[in-house]
């Protein structure tokens, strides 16, 4: 185990230190970055990201991919306050919000297993397959006059010992999420069927089960997001989550994680995704346009990415 | 007056800290095949890859024709005419056969990179058909058996019109009649002065082809000998610094009661009306030519594949098996003759790779403990004698025998009532051969039933205790060992009545 981890920190240590790089060069240049107020924000905002990519990890290490999650995150969102709407038990509401997210990641489990499609084909169907519902759903409008009631505010908007909600639950879901992986059959399994999914079948293991709840666990989570974003919006938005699966496998990735499934971890996918936001979050605070935010996005995580190749080569 | 086209002085090598040649000489001369011997991890490959210029060389002359050289990529070695085959096969299965055999030195007209397409297919069939066989120049590689994409190997090498060429276990893959085919081309190549570095571990092929033999040990060079002046024993003594006895341990046929019966069953394509029976204790032979059915027949009782029809008990109650891990939880192991495609996950390590057909055992409620975990990993790598830096090291840094160890761990943990081993000694050294074979003698003495499928009919004579022949998807024969020989096996392997 000692081995593998220091490599795994290794791994990630360029991410580290591009994130400490970055950490450094924003308080020099804005005096509000470390401030706590802002350090809360930033991590608020990332936890949404962060829970989706936690998934995207699974996923990825089983050597596929899942392009719905934005949509899964507004479809089961637009679900929850639908149900918030009419006048539901807002816990029986958000439980039913978090199985129908993982009933669409087992949809995607499916097709990929059973029908043997390619992730990429499958999700990208069901992505706008999940849309489309969503915009049926919401007849392309927001659902708004949901509930007041403390369980749901608190879930998006709360606190707890003065830390924001979301971002106690995007810490829970690291701490078990890092404990299945490392210490459970099931992530051994994860890791096994990416890094040769033939030998892992003839070793007796059933990778379509694996991979099915690996998808499951993905659209939960991403639930789970949607939820989180209801909450805080006390709305849930037809067009929610768009384009998030690109900064979901922009957090993986920066995180060390090997597109090609078997090597990758959860600490490396937290600092991709503190990176991503901190990022958001700082150039925010610098003023600069939305229109170069991306750019500088872009570049970053191809220098990251180039970096990598440079150390592993 | 012989000349040398290589010579090669002292060559040093390291990786990090660990030392794999430690000064090696060598010389090839023109019209010679020169075998290279040793042991897995014996730097025969290394030595290759430094004469190449894909390993730089820490200290040590390389002269090709007298001329002091250092090649910084085997590029340049190719311009000199050293061309190599390399044990893992260079084929890009969704190109076709004849898009291979140019990969990269396509020919054009003139300097347009529009394809001379029709030319390239004629010279394709012209190449192969001067090792004997026919491919269809439009077939994906993909579609061709292992044996076949080596063919194209070979006369893509071949084809380059080299005055040395480099074979590493070019063999391996090949059935008898192609092997055949490739020595006559060596023969041919010979006689027009092209010099042969051989890699093999099959000794009789050595003995075969051979004028010279350089065996390497550990590294260090031992002795260079003509193959007239020496033999199979003394070889196989100087590649392990000992003498190893006979070649195949004394097996004690210890049989018990049957243990599976497999009746009649297919699939169509593969095999058909299969029927056979293994008992307690004993080793089943499986012999046959490659492409006979032999994997697709254990793979289908394994539940990796689907049969139709017929039946299959163990123990006299009829098995149902649908995924290996039904066959698993009956105490059914299978080895495949796969090793890095099917049977280890290159990137994780011993300890992974082991505990993987063991995660029930250890772990509680799902839950992997460690402590168990790294006990099994111990005993086994101990049991096996496994040669690594420890259970963490990555099982893609090992040799084939040390790699071929931890396969059978992983399965000797499930403690199977019947073990299927699949070309079980397949690029595995010399000292690891008989390691495996003592494992397989005590497994039976404790009542496991084997099943191995094996291409080498020595070993298919010197472990069996009955020989099952399977052509073109039947039983062609079901031999007892004191009844069998290599001919009544290659007579029913080939059809011959």
């Amino acid at each position: 185990m000692k081995h593998k981890s220091l490599g795994e920190w290794m791994q990630t240590l360029g991410s580290m230190i591009g994130l400490l790089l970055i950490i450094i060069i924003l308080s020099v240049m804005s005096d509000n970055f470390l401030s706590l107020g802002n350090i809360l924000n930033v991590l608020r905002q990332v936890s949404i990201n962060a829970l989706i990519a936690f998934g995207m990890t699974f996923v990825i290490l089983t050597g596929g991919i899942d392009l719905s999650v934005g949509s899964v995150l507004a479809l089961a969102g637009a679900l929850t306050a639908g149900m918030l709407a009419s006048g539901m038990d807002p816990v029986l509401a958000v439980l039913i919000g978090l199985i129908a997210g993982a009933l669409m990641g087992a949809f995607n489990g499916l097709i990929i297993t059973k029908g043997k499609v390619a992730p990429f084909i499958a999700t990208l169907a069901t992505m706008t397959i999940f849309r489309g519902l969503t915009l049926v759903y919401t007849d392309g409008r927001p659902v708004t006059g949901l509930s007041d009631s403390f369980f749901f505010e608190m879930i998006g908007k709360g606190y707890l010992f003065g830390i924001p909600f979301p971002v106690i639950l995007m810490g829970a879901a690291f701490i078990i999420l890092v404990f299945i992986l490392r210490k459970t059959t099931f992530g051994r399994k994860v890791y096994a069927i990416g890094g040769n999914e033939s030998a892992s079948i003839l070793s007796g293991i059933k990778s379509d089960r694996v991979k099915i709840w690996v998808y499951s666990l993905t659209g939960m989570l991403s639930a789970l997001a949607g939820i989180i974003l209801t909450s805080r919006l006390n709305s849930a938005q037809p067009n929610a989550g768009f384009t998030y699966e690109l900064d979901a496998i922009a957090a993986v990735v920066l995180g060390g994680t090997s597109l090609s499934g078997g090597r990758g971890w959860l600490v490396g996918t937290l600092v991709g995704a503190l990176i991503i936001g901190v990022l958001n979050n700082g150039l925010n605070l610098l003023n600069v346009s939305s229109f170069y935010q991306q750019v500088v996005k872009g570049g970053v995580i191809l220098l990251a990415v180039l970096l990598d190749r440079k150390k592993s080569a | 007056m012989e000349q040398s086209i290589i010579r090669i002085e002292g060559i040093k090598k390291s990786f990090g800290p660990v030392e794999v040649l430690k000064g090696v000489d060598f010389d090839l001369r023109t019209g010679e095949v020169h075998a290279l011997m040793g042991e897995n991890g014996a730097g025969k490959s290394t030595l290759i890859k430094v004469l190449t210029g894909i390993h730089p060389r820490n200290s040590g002359e390389i002269y090709i024709r007298g001329e002091s050289k250092t090649y910084t990529n085997p590029k340049q070695a190719e311009k000199d005419g050293i061309a190599v085959i390399h044990q893992e096969l260079n084929i890009i299965p969704t190109l076709t056969v004849a898009q291979n055999m140019f990969l990269g030195k396509e020919l054009k007209y003139g300097r347009t990179g529009i394809l001379r397409s029709k030319e390239m297919k004629q010279k394709t069939i012209e190449y192969l058909d001067k090792l004997g066989v026919y491919i269809d120049p439009d077939q994906e590689a993909g579609e061709l058996s292992v044996g076949k994409q080596q063919m194209i190997e070979i006369a893509r090498a071949i084809a380059t019109d080299a005055e040395v060429l480099i074979m590493d276990e070019p063999t391996a893959a090949l059935t008898d009649k192609e092997i055949e085919a490739l020595f006559k081309v060596i023969d041919s190549l010979k006689k027009q002065g092209v010099g042969i570095v051989y890699i093999s571990h099959r000794m009789e092929e050595i003995f075969k082809i051979c004028d010279r033999i350089t065996v390497l040990r550990d590294g260090e060079y031992v002795e260079t000998r003509d193959a007239s002046t020496t033999d199979l024993n003394e070889i196989v003594k100087m590649m392990v610094g000992r003498d190893l006895g006979e070649q195949f341990p004394h097996r004690v046929r210890s049989e018990g009661e049957v243990l599976l019966q497999v009746k009649d069953i297919s699939a169509p394509g593969y095999f058909e009306n299969i029927s056979f029976d293994v008992a307690r204790g004993e080793i089943l032979g499986v012999a046959g030519l490659m492409g006979a059915g032999r994997t697709e027949i254990m793979e289908s009782l394994f539940g990796a594949r689907k049969f139709k029809g017929g039946e299959v008990r163990l123990d006299g109650n009829p098995l149902k098996i649908k995924h290996p891990a039904d066959a698993i939880n009956k105490g059914i192991g299978l080895i495949t003759e796969d090793r890095k495609g099917k049977g280890l996950v290159l990137n994780q390590t011993i300890r992974e790779n082991m505990a993987l057909t063991n995660l029930p055992h250890v772990s509680q409620n799902k839950i992997i403990q460690k402590k168990r975990e790294q006990e099994l990993v111990d005993r086994l790598m101990k049991r096996l004698n496994v040669k690594a830096t420890g259970p963490e090291q990555t099982v893609g840094s090992l040799s084939g025998g040390n790699q071929q160890k931890v396969v059978i761990g992983k399965w000797l943990g499930i403690q199977p009532k019947l073990l299927i081993l699949d070309e079980p000694t397949r690029g595995v050294d010399i000292g690891s051969k008989k390691e495996i074979y003592h494992i397989m003698n005590e497994l039976t003495s404790f009542g496991v039933a084997i099943i191995m499928i094996s291409s080498e009919l020595p070993e298919v004579l010197g472990m069996s205790d009955r020989i099952l022949v399977i052509h073109e998807g039947k039983v062609g024969a079901l031999l007892n060992r004191d009844e069998a020989d290599q001919e009544k096996i290659m007579h029913a392997a080939t059809g011959g009545e």
